[in-house]
């Protein structure tokens, strides 16, 4: 990472393609991409790949429960991880478990990104009593650890998918709102934004046409990593028993129903979800750090 | 630096009252507060005594002001389950919290200072970008899940250290510690560790950040021609130059930790105040939940206040009077 190249703003397509292919020929990062590709790709062939449908109860036995992985059920069937205490397949668990996860972690930063991006554009193109005010709900939201705010919240309302959403989205928006206000700020003293204002072109289009395309490289790999966070917090309110309800089992909440048959040894049930965790969470985090110092024009 | 002081001071009195809004309304705005804060077994003859105690037919706005003067006041309701006050009762789990959280952070600190010190000063070469990689997944393990693997292994395969509990403990001054037995010690250690690793990874980044940076700065190049010895430089120049940021950053996260350990406690089954959230959430004991938030506020916005104006003192760069605007 020695090329000069990378001091510039990344703002020209050659320049952004170039670091991006250079990043992507390196090992950690191919990869993180090829795990992210395959848990993706699984999330979505699942129904025709899992053994059986967690959901439904026909589809397993009691006469199964807990049964070490390499097991095989009475009609014959393999369980590659072994069973959990209502005789499911924890392959299947782990699948369907893994697509919920994903799916909330993808929502929550899909929403907290959007609103982010509009709160920090506005602040930093408003100005004046609008910004201090929304900087200072911004500063109040991260001023306290996540867990708490998420954890203490879902006590209040109550569990649910889309409650575990709603709180994920209110602790992570401030972090884009606060970063792309930074980034909006330096860009619109920038020629280019006076002459589309002098051009006459209402503020919104302004906004959204000329200033935001221009900071987004920031908020976007702070995205990544926050993908990998909100994955994380779905995981430990589940666990905690304030996150998804049963019904709809995430891998954080596997985790949590093998906890009970820890102490007799029976650790599959707790320690494959909890893989399947570890490896999203880290290839995510691993691409994010990869692409914050290619982009940072510090380290060069 | 008078002015500062009460500048912030303000700051941190205008967070608390926002943060007693907000609970205020969470409790009396999302459900019917006489089913949230009365236990559900009252009597009526109790509960009609509780809603004069607690105010709760008088308007909004005058049932927040009774609010925040019995918070003022250390009442923060009694807990349904316990029969106690919540408050007392969170502050008799708190020495537990903060054993915890203290020996988390010295450990991290023990550990991560040095190693993120060899990395930066080992910018670049394999081992380095080793550790560094290997600090992500240090951050990126969830940390329910790593206290079950540690259970896992050290109790129940290795059968080394009791998986639950906090062990025998000594009274110091009224206040019942663990680290003073070698059973105490025992129970200690696989929570530390488990609320250590993250932070370590983090003082890692941190140090290694630093010092990297600082090996390039003027200073550095100048004692180096001046013929002082590599150690020497490295002990008075650049860790002493990093250190502010290390030292401000250790004191946010004791902060962050006290939240952090909650899924600690309830994996080794601590007998802290994060346990006790968690388990008043399962028995839906709002006034301690209502407690804690409150307190655990309070706790924050003290070390942050604390944070910034050791940071003040330490730091003779920061102007007081840029900060203020």
């Amino acid at each position: 990472m020695s090329d000069p190249a990378i001091i510039q703003p990344i703002t020209d397509t050659p320049q952004r393609r170039a670091i991006l292919r250079r990043l992507r020929r390196r090992p950690s990062v191919k990869g993180s991409l090829i795990a992210l590709l395959i848990i993706v790709v699984t999330g979505l062939l699942l129904p025709s790949l899992a053994l059986q449908n967690p959901y439904d109860l026909s589809s397993f036995s009691v006469m199964d429960s807990r049964l070490p992985p390499g097991a095989e059920s009475f009609d014959g069937q393999v369980f590659l991880l072994g069973t959990d205490q209502q005789g499911r397949d924890m392959l299947s668990a782990i699948l369907y478990g893994m697509r919920v996860s994903l799916m909330v972690g993808l929502i929550s930063t899909a929403v907290a990104l959007v609103i982010g991006i509009c709160v920090g554009l506005t602040a930093a193109v408003l100005g004046g009593r609008i910004e201090t005010l929304l900087m200072r709900i911004v500063d109040f939201i991260l001023g306290f650890p996540t867990i708490l705010v998420a954890l203490v919240m879902l006590a209040m309302i109550g569990r649910g998918v889309d409650k575990v959403i709603f709180a994920i989205v209110v602790v992570q928006w401030a972090n884009y709102a606060r970063i792309m206000r930074s980034t909006a700020l330096s860009e619109r003293r920038k020629e280019y934004v006076e002459a589309a204002f002098n051009l006459g072109y209402s503020r919104p289009r302004v906004m959204f046409r000329h200033i935001m395309p221009n900071s987004l490289n920031a908020v976007l790999v702070v995205a990544t990593v926050q993908i990998a966070s909100a994955i994380t917090l779905e995981a430990t309110l589940s666990f905690l028993g304030v996150g998804v309800p049963v019904t709809e089992p995430s891998l954080g909440l596997l985790v949590a129903s093998g906890f009970d048959y820890l102490m007799s040894g029976d650790y599959w049930i707790s320690f494959y979800p909890g893989v399947a965790l570890l490896l999203l969470i880290f290839s995510l985090n691993l691409v994010g750090d990869r692409l914050r110092t290619a982009l940072d024009p510090k380290r060069s | 630096m008078l002015l500062y002081i009460m500048q912030r001071l303000m700051q941190s009195i205008g967070v608390l009252l926002a943060v007693s809004v907000a609970v205020f309304l969470a409790v009396y705005a999302v459900g019917n507060p006489v089913d949230l804060l009365i236990s559900p077994e009252a009597t009526q003859a109790e509960r009609q005594q509780m809603i004069a105690r607690l105010g709760l037919d008088q308007p909004v706005w005058s049932q927040y002001l009774t609010f925040l003067w019995n918070a003022l006041h250390g009442d923060l309701g009694t807990s349904f389950v316990h029969g106690q006050p919540a408050l007392s009762l969170i502050v008799s789990r708190m020495p537990a919290t903060f054993e915890l959280v203290v020996c988390a952070l010295l450990l991290a600190s023990l550990i991560g200072i040095p190693i993120g010190l060899w990395v930066g000063l080992n910018d670049g070469s394999f081992g380095s970008r080793a550790v560094m990689t290997g600090s992500i997944l240090g951050y990126s393990i969830p940390s329910f899940w790593k206290g079950m693997v540690l259970i896992l292994v050290l109790a129940v395969w290795l059968n080394w250290l009791p998986a639950s509990g906090r062990g025998e403990t000594v009274p110091v001054l009224g206040i019942p510690l663990s680290f003073l037995t070698l059973d105490g010690l025992r129970h200690l250690t696989m929570p530390v560790i488990n609320l250590a690793i993250p932070n370590i990874a983090l003082m890692i980044r941190l140090t290694a950040a630093g010092a990297s940076e600082a090996v390039h700065q003027d200073y550095v190049k100048f004692a180096r021609a001046k013929g002082v010895r590599n150690q020497r430089i490295v002990r008075r120049h650049i860790l002493r130059n990093i250190l502010i940021p290390i030292v401000t950053v250790l004191g946010v996260e004791f902060g962050s930790l006290i939240a952090f350990s909650t899924i600690t406690e309830t994996v080794f089954a601590w007998p802290g105040m994060g346990k006790l959230l968690i388990t008043s959430i399962y028995q839906l004991d709002r006034p301690v939940v209502v407690a804690y938030v409150l307190l655990v506020t309070f706790i924050f916005v003290m070390v942050n206040l604390l944070v910034d104006f050791t940071y003040a003192a330490l730091d003779p760069r920061v102007k007081l009077t840029e900060r203020m605007s």
